[in-house]
C-alpha cells in the first residue's frame, strides 16, 4: 500500500513492520516524529512493545543495550547532538555484538546552533563498530529498516541508518508499505544464541586482558567484513519478496564514464539528476552512490572506478583538518589500484545548505576539465 | 507481607550463591552485602553492574562469582540498562525474576545520578541497590559525593579534607515518591535480608542503600568491617530506616546512640580530626537524626 509519508515516519513504520519489542528514545529535531508515530503505535496497541521515555539519549541507548542483552528487538532513533551523547554506549553495543538498529536523522553539530543537515555527526562515530547505512529515499528509510534487523541479527552488530535531516526527515514522498505477512516471513522473530537468562546465567562484558581483548576485536572485524555479503544476500531475498533491490554501492549511469560522481545520501538523488544533464550534453559521466560506509565496499568502489579517470567525491561532512571523510576512504581504497584515477574531493552543502543541481554540474565540470589535483579540498558554494 | 518475609528468611541461611574466589579485597563491605542481597534474592534474580569496585570482584572474563546472570554495563547506566532489561522480560514473557542494579556510590550519588532519576520517576520495575564505600575505592580513594564530611581521600587530602557533608540520596529517592526506599547493613543481615525480600514483593522502583565500610579507603583493619558498619548504625551516622511511596518513614532499627568518635576513631580516614571537628560532626548526626525522627512520626 503506497502512501504518502515523510522520512522520520517511513522510519517509525519500518520499526513497526519489524516489530520491535522495545524502544528507548529521546526526542530532538529533526527525529522527534521518528518516536512520537512509535509512541502512538504502542499507545493504540498497533505495536505490542514496550516504550521507555528516558530522560536522555545516553540512558536511550543503555536502556536498549540491556533490552537487547536480554533477547528483545530493541529500536532507537536520534540526531546529532544526541548521537554524540550516545558515543560511550555506541562502542558498549557494538563490543557486546549487541543487534540494535538506530536511526540517525544526520544533523549538523553545534556550535553554532544548527538543526540542519550535515553528515559529520554519524561519520564521527565511524569507529564505533557500528554498520552504517545512507539512505537517500524515504522507500530506501523503510526498507532498511527491514533489512537491517535481519542483517544485524546475522552478524551480531548494531546498525545505524543514516537520513538527511529535512531533505529527508521532514519530505513526504510516496512509500510502499509492505504487508506485514511478507515482512514477517522475511523476518522471523530474534533468537539470541546467548541471552541473560535465569535458567541459562551468563555473564556479558565482564574485564577482559589483554590475553581475550584483541581477538574479541579481530572477531568483530571478521563480522564487518562478513556483513558485506550477508547485505547483499538479504537484500536479493528482500528483492525476492518485495521488488526493490538495494546493494552496498548503488551505481547509475556508470557504463563508459570518465568521470564518475561520488555521494551519498539526499545529494546522491540529486548528483543523478546532474549526471543525467552531463550526459545529455556528451559528457561521459556516472555517479556511484555510497549506501554502506561501514563496512566500507571496498571491492565495489575499487570496480567502480577501474574504468574512471576522474573521479569526484561530494561530501556533506568534514574531518577538520583533513577534509570530506568519503573522500578519505574513497583515496584509502584506491591508494594500490595499478590504474588510479584523479580523485577530486568536495564540501558541499554543511549545516544544511543547498546543493543544487546547479553546484554539482559546476563542480562535475571543472573536474572534467582538469588534469591534476591542485587543490585537495573544494568547497562549493562557498560565500567568499 | 510479614509472614512472607518470614518464609523467606527462615530459608536465607541455607543457600549461597557467591562463591569462593571472588577478587574482593579482604574483609571487603561490598562483597558481604552482595552476598546477603543474593541469598534474599534467589536464583531468580539478573544482576546489572556498571563500572565499580563490583567490576572486579565479580572476576575477569569467563569468570564469575555469583550464579546468576550478570550484564556489565558503562559506569552512569546501571538504572538505564536495567530499565531495558526488565522492558524486555516484560515483552517476552517468560519466567519472573528481579532486575538488580547493583551500583557503587560513585555510580548512584555521582555519575548514575540522572539515569537512576529518571528511573524513579517512571517508576520501572527494579530493584537498585547502592553498596556506599564512600569514595571512588576502585579508582583508588577519590572522593564522590558520597564521601562524608573531613574524611580523607587521594583528592581531598590533608590539610583539605572534604569541605561538606554527604549527599542524602534517601532525601532524594524519596523525593521521586518511589515505593520503596531503605537504608541497610552489612552488620544487620536479618534487617537487610528482610529489606531485600520486602522490595522483591513491591513493584516498581525500590532502591536500598547499603553502608559497606572498605578497609584500604577507610584505612581500618580489615577485621573491623562488620563492627564498623554496626557503630555507623548505633552512632546515627547511618540510620536504618525505610521510606514507603516516599513519604512513610519508619525507623527499623533504634541506635543506641553511641558517641561518633568510637566510629570516627577506627578509621585512620579520619585520623587527623580534631577535638572540635568531631564535635562538628556529632551535631551534623545529631540534627540529621532528630530530621528522621520527626519523619518518622509524621
Amino acid at each position: 500500500m503506497k502512501q504518502i509519508i515523510e522520512g522520520n515516519h517511513a522510519a517509525s513504520y519500518g520499526a513497526k513492520l519489524c516489530r520491535v519489542q522495545v524502544i528507548a528514545a529521546y526526542p530532538i529535531t529533526p527525529q522527534t516524529q521518528v518516536v512520537e508515530k512509535l509512541a502512538e503505535f504502542c499507545g493504540e496497541g498497533s505495536l505490542k512493545a514496550r516504550f521507555i521515555e528516558v530522560e536522555s539519549e545516553h540512558s536511550a541507548l543503555a536502556s536498549c543495550i540491556g533490552a537487547s542483552a536480554a533477547g528483545a528487538r530493541a529500536f532507537t532513533a536520534t540526531s546529532a547532538q544526541g548521537l554524540a551523547l550516545m558515543h560511550e554506549l555506541l562502542h558498549w553495543a557494538a563490543g557486546a555484538r549487541l543487534p540494535i538498529v538506530m536511526v540517525n536523522v544526520n544533523r549538523a553539530m553545534a556550535p553554532p546552533w544548527s538543526i540542519w543537515a550535515d553528515q559529520t555527526d554519524s561519520l564521527s562515530q565511524r569507529d564505533t563498530g557500528w554498520l552504517q547505512f545512507y539512505c537517500s529515499s524515504n522507500q530506501e528509510v523503510l526498507d532498511s529498516v527491514i533489512q537491517a534487523y535481519r542483517v544485524s541479527e546475522t552478524v551480531s552488530l548494531p546498525i545505524m541508518l543514516c537520513l538527511d535531516a529535512f531533505f529527508l526527515s521532514h519530505t513526504s514522498e510516496p512509500v510502499d508499505l509492505p504487508e506485514q505477512d511478507l515482512v514477517d516471513a522475511f523476518l522471523p522473530r530474534y533468537k539470541p544464541q546467548y541471552k541473560l537468562d535465569i535458567r541459562d546465567p551468563h555473564t556479558f562484558g565482564g574485564l577482559a586482558g589483554p590475553d581475550h581483548y584483541y581477538e574479541m576485536r579481530y572477531e568483530i572485524q571478521r563480522a564487518m567484513e562478513e556483513a558485506k555479503g550477508v547485505i547483499l544476500k538479504t537484500g536479493a531475498e528482500f528483492h525476492r519478496l518485495f521488488g526493490r533491490s538495494y546493494g552496498l554501492v548503488e551505481e547509475y549511469r556508470t557504463e563508459g564514464a570518465g568521470l564518475l560522481l561520488i555521494a551519498s545520501g539526499a545529494i546522491a538523488g540529486t548528483a543523478r539528476i546532474v549526471v543525467d544533464a552531463l550526459r545529455d550534453a556528451g559528457e561521459k559521466v556516472g555517479l556511484l552512490r555510497i549506501r554502506v560506509f561501514r563496512p566500507f565496499p571496498v571491492e565495489e568502489v575499487k570496480r567502480a572506478c577501474q574504468g574512471a579517470a576522474k573521479v569526484l567525491v561530494v561530501d556533506r561532512n568534514l574531518s577538520m583538518g583533513y577534509g570530506g571523510i568519503f573522500h578519505q576512504e574513497v583515496k584509502g581504497t584506491l591508494c594500490h589500484e595499478p590504474h588510479r584515477p584523479l580523485i577530486f574531493g568536495a564540501i558541499a552543502g554543511l549545516g544544511g545548505r543547498d546543493v543544487t543541481p546547479r553546484v554539482l554540474e559546476e563542480a562535475a565540470r571543472r573536474a572534467l576539465s582538469l588534469d591534476r589535483v591542485e587543490e585537495e579540498i573544494w568547497w562549493l558554494g562557498l560565500k567568499k | 507481607m510479614k509472614e512472607l518475609i518470614e518464609k523467606d528468611l527462615s530459608i536465607l541461611r541455607q543457600e549461597e550463591y557467591m562463591s569462593p574466589g571472588h577478587l574482593a579485597c579482604q574483609g571487603c563491605g561490598a562483597a558481604l552485602a552482595m552476598r546477603h542481597v543474593l541469598k534474599a534474592l534467589g536464583p531468580e534474580t539478573i544482576v546489572v553492574l556498571p563500572a565499580c569496585c563490583w567490576t572486579v570482584i565479580n572476576g575477569p572474563f569467563a569468570y564469575s562469582s555469583v550464579g546468576v546472570p550478570v550484564l556489565h554495563t558503562a559506569f552512569e547506566t546501571a538504572a538505564s540498562a536495567a530499565a531495558g532489561v526488565r522492558a524486555a522480560l516484560e515483552v517476552l514473557g517468560g519466567p519472573e525474576a528481579t532486575v538488580l542494579a547493583w551500583a557503587g556510590d560513585g555510580g548512584t550519588f555521582d555519575i548514575g545520578l540522572q539515569a537512576l532519576s529518571g528511573v524513579a520517576e517512571r517508576d520501572e520495575d527494579i530493584l537498585y541497590v547502592c553498596y556506599d564505600n564512600e569514595a571512588y575505592m576502585n579508582t583508588g580513594i577519590q572522593r564522590s559525593s558520597a564521601t562524608p564530611l573531613l574524611a580523607w581521600t587521594t583528592t581531598t587530602p590533608l590539610p583539605r579534607p572534604k569541605p561538606r557533608p554527604k549527599k542524602d540520596m534517601m532525601a532524594i529517592m524519596a523525593a521521586h515518591r518511589i515505593p520503596y526506599a531503605a537504608t541497610a547493613s552489612v552488620a544487620f543481615p536479618e534487617d537487610l535480608a528482610a529489606k531485600v525480600i520486602k522490595a522483591k514483593i513491591y513493584r516498581g522502583t525500590k532502591f536500598i542503600h547499603i553502608l559497606t565500610p572498605c578497609p584500604p579507603g577507610w584505612k581500618s583493619p580489615s577485621e573491623q568491617t562488620v563492627r564498623l558498619a554496626r557503630l555507623a548504625v548505633e552512632t546515627k551516622v547511618f540510620p536504618l530506616y525505610e521510606v514507603e511511596e516516599g513519604v512513610r518513614h519508619r525507623i527499623s532499627y533504634m541506635p543506641k546512640g553511641i558517641p561518633v568518635r568510637e566510629y570516627l576513631r577506627l578509621q585512620d580516614r579520619f585520623s587527623h580530626l580534631q577535638e572540635e571537628e568531631i564535635g562538628r560532626i556529632q551535631k551534623l548526626v545529631d540534627q540529621a537524626w532528630e530530621r528522621l525522627v520527626k519523619k518518622a512520626l509524621w
